[in-house]
C-alpha cells in the first residue's frame, strides 16, 4: 500500500491530521461521494492514517461503475450491427456485459472507438456520413454539460447521423437514497468537488438540512481530502449543519450557469437504475423529444435488452457504505477487476477494484481497532 | 471519470459556432470547447474535463494538480486519452 510519506504536501497533510485528532472527540463514520476520491483514499492510505474513530465509507460516485448491466448489454446489441460506428470513453468500453466487453467487439468486426470527448464522436459522424455514429454517454453532472454539446452541435450542424446512448445519473438521489437507507450509518458527506463545479453547492445545501448531515464540497488531493475532513467533522463535533467548501480553490458557490443551460436545454431528469442499488427516482438525465433524431434508444429498438446481476454480489451495500469491500467473501477469489461480479469492481475508481489494486484484503489496522 | 487536467489556453478561435480553445497540457496542445467558460484569453488556466473547460483556476492551482496527477499515474494515460 502506498503512503503519505511520498507525497509532496506531507508537512501540510501531518498538520490537518493534528488538527483532525484535535478536533475529533469521539467516533464518526463520513462518506466520500466521489470515485476519483475513493481511488485517492485508499493510494494513500488516507483512512489508515485518521485517528481511530473516524471511519470513511466509499460511496456510489462512480459513474462507469453505476451503470446498468443491460445498459451495457444494449450498448453491445447497437454496436454489433454492420453500418454503427460505436464510441465511448475508454473505461466503459472495458466494462464486461452478459456478451463480453465492447472492446472485444472489435475483434469481430465491429467499429468500436475510445473518445476522448463527446465532440470527437460527432466529428467522425461528419466524416462518415454513410455510418450511424453513436456515443455511449455517460456520466454525472460533470460530463452531462460535454455530452449535451455534443448532441447540441450534431443537431445545429446538421449532423443526422450522430446519436447518444444516454445513462446519465445525478449525485444528490443517489445521497438522498443512502440517508433513506434502513442502517445507514453516514453522518457527513465529502461532497463531489467536480460536479458541484457544474452545480454549486445549492442542492447540497437542501440535503444537509432536510437530513442534518454537515456536507464539505471536496477536491482529490491528500491535503483537499483531510480538508473536507475537518471541516465535516469541526461541524459534527459542534452539532452544527452546513455545507462548506473545502474546495474553493475550484468551486464556486453558484457553480456554472452556461453549463447547466445546456444539460437543461438537451436532457430532461427522469428515473434511472443504477448497477447494484436499483431504480432511483429522477436520478438521471435523458434526451428530450426535441432531440429525439439524437437518442439512440429511441432510434435503435434495444428497450427489451435486460441483464441479471449475480446474486453473490454486495456492490449495493457497498455503494451504500453498508459494507466494505472487504466484507465481500468473493472479493479477490471470484470477483476480480479482470473477472468482474458487479459495479464495484469494473472500474478503477469503484471501491473493489481500488482495494485490489492496493492490496487492501483487510481494514486498515486504525479502523480494526476503532 | 470526473477528472480535470488543468492546461493553459494559448489561442481562442470558433468552430462550427462553438467557442473553442488551443489548451498546452505540459507541452502538447489539444482542441478544447470554452462554450462554458466566459471571458478567457490567452495565458489563463483551465481546468478540462472530457474536452471541455469546467472552470478557470489560476496558475498554482494548475501547478498542484499536474503534480499529483502525475504522482497518481494519471497524467500520462490522459495525455495519451488526449490523443
Amino acid at each position: 500500500m502506498k503512503h503519505l510519506d511520498e507525497y509532496r504536501d506531507r508537512a501540510a497533510a501531518q498538520t490537518l491530521l493534528d488538527e483532525i485528532a484535535r478536533a475529533a472527540t469521539r467516533p464518526w463514520t463520513l462518506m466520500e461521494v466521489c470515485g476519483g476520491q475513493t481511488h485517492a483514499i485508499v493510494r494513500y492510505g488516507i483512512d489508515a492514517l485518521l485517528p481511530g474513530g473516524i471511519e470513511l465509507l466509499h460511496g456510489p460516485g462512480c459513474p462507469v461503475c453505476v451503470t446498468p448491466l443491460e445498459m451495457i448489454d444494449r450498448a453491445h446489441a447497437i454496436a454489433s450491427l454492420p453500418d454503427v460506428v460505436f464510441c465511448s470513453f475508454g473505461d466503459m468500453l472495458r466494462v464486461p456485459g452478459s456478451q463480453g466487453d465492447l472492446l472485444s467487439l472489435k475483434s469481430r468486426g465491429a467499429d468500436v472507438r475510445v473518445v476522448y470527448s463527446p465532440l470527437d464522436a460527432v466529428a467522425v459522424a461528419r466524416r462518415m456520413p454513410d455510418k450511424r455514429v453513436v456515443f455511449f454517454a455517460i456520466g454525472f453532472e460533470t460530463t452531462a454539460p460535454a455530452n449535451a454539446m455534443a448532441v447540441v452541435l450534431a443537431h445545429e450542424s446538421g449532423v443526422k447521423n450522430f446519436s447518444a446512448l444516454v445513462s446519465h445519473v445525478l449525485v444528490p438521489p443517489a445521497l438522498t437514497s443512502i440517508l433513506q437507507t434502513p442502517g445507514n450509518r453516514v453522518q457527513a458527506f465529502l461532497g463531489p468537488g467536480h460536479v458541484c463545479t457544474i452545480t454549486g453547492a445549492a442542492q447540497y445545501e437542501a440535503i444537509a438540512a432536510r437530513y442534518r448531515v454537515p456536507i464539505a464540497i471536496t477536491g482529490f488531493e491528500p491535503v483537499d481530502l483531510l480538508h473536507g475532513v475537518l471541516a465535516v467533522v469541526r461541524r459534527l463535533e459542534r452539532g452544527e449543519v452546513a455545507v462548506d467548501n473545502a474546495y474553493a480553490r475550484v468551486v464556486r458557490a453558484d457553480g456554472n450557469e452556461a453549463a447547466r443551460r445546456t444539460v437543461e436545454r438537451v436532457f430532461e431528469v427522469c428515473d434511472r437504475r443504477w448497477r447494484g442499488i436499483g431504480t432511483l427516482p429522477k436520478s438521471g438525465l435523458k434526451v428530450r423529444w426535441e432531440y429525439r433524431e439524437h437518442d439512440a434508444e429511441r432510434l435503435f429498438d434495444v428497450a427489451d435488452v435486460g441483464a441479471e446481476e449475480p446474486a453473490e454480489c454486495i456492490s449495493g451495500q457497498v455503494l451504500r457504505g453498508l459494507k466494505k469491500p472487504c466484507d465481500c467473501p468473493a472479493f479477490d477469489k471470484r470477483c476480480t477487476p479482470e473477472t468482474p461480479l458487479g459495479a464495484t469492481m469494473v472500474s478503477s475508481e469503484g471501491a473493489c477494484a481500488a482495494y485490489y489494486r492496493h492490496r487492501r484484503h483487510a481494514l486498515p489496522l486504525a479502523e480494526a481497532v476503532s | 471519470m470526473c477528472l480535470g487536467i488543468p492546461g493553459r489556453v494559448t489561442e481562442l478561435f470558433e468552430e462550427h459556432a462553438l467557442r473553442m480553445a488551443k489548451v498546452e497540457f505540459g507541452g502538447v496542445a489539444r482542441t478544447v470547447c470554452v462554450e462554458h467558460v466566459d471571458g478567457l484569453e490567452p495565458g489563463d488556466y483551465v481546468l478540462v474535463h472530457v474536452g471541455f473547460a469546467l472552470a478557470r483556476i489560476d496558475e498554482d492551482e494548475a501547478r498542484r494538480v499536474l503534480e499529483i496527477l502525475e504522482q497518481m499515474g494519471e497524467l500520462a494515460a490522459e495525455l495519451e486519452a488526449l490523443g
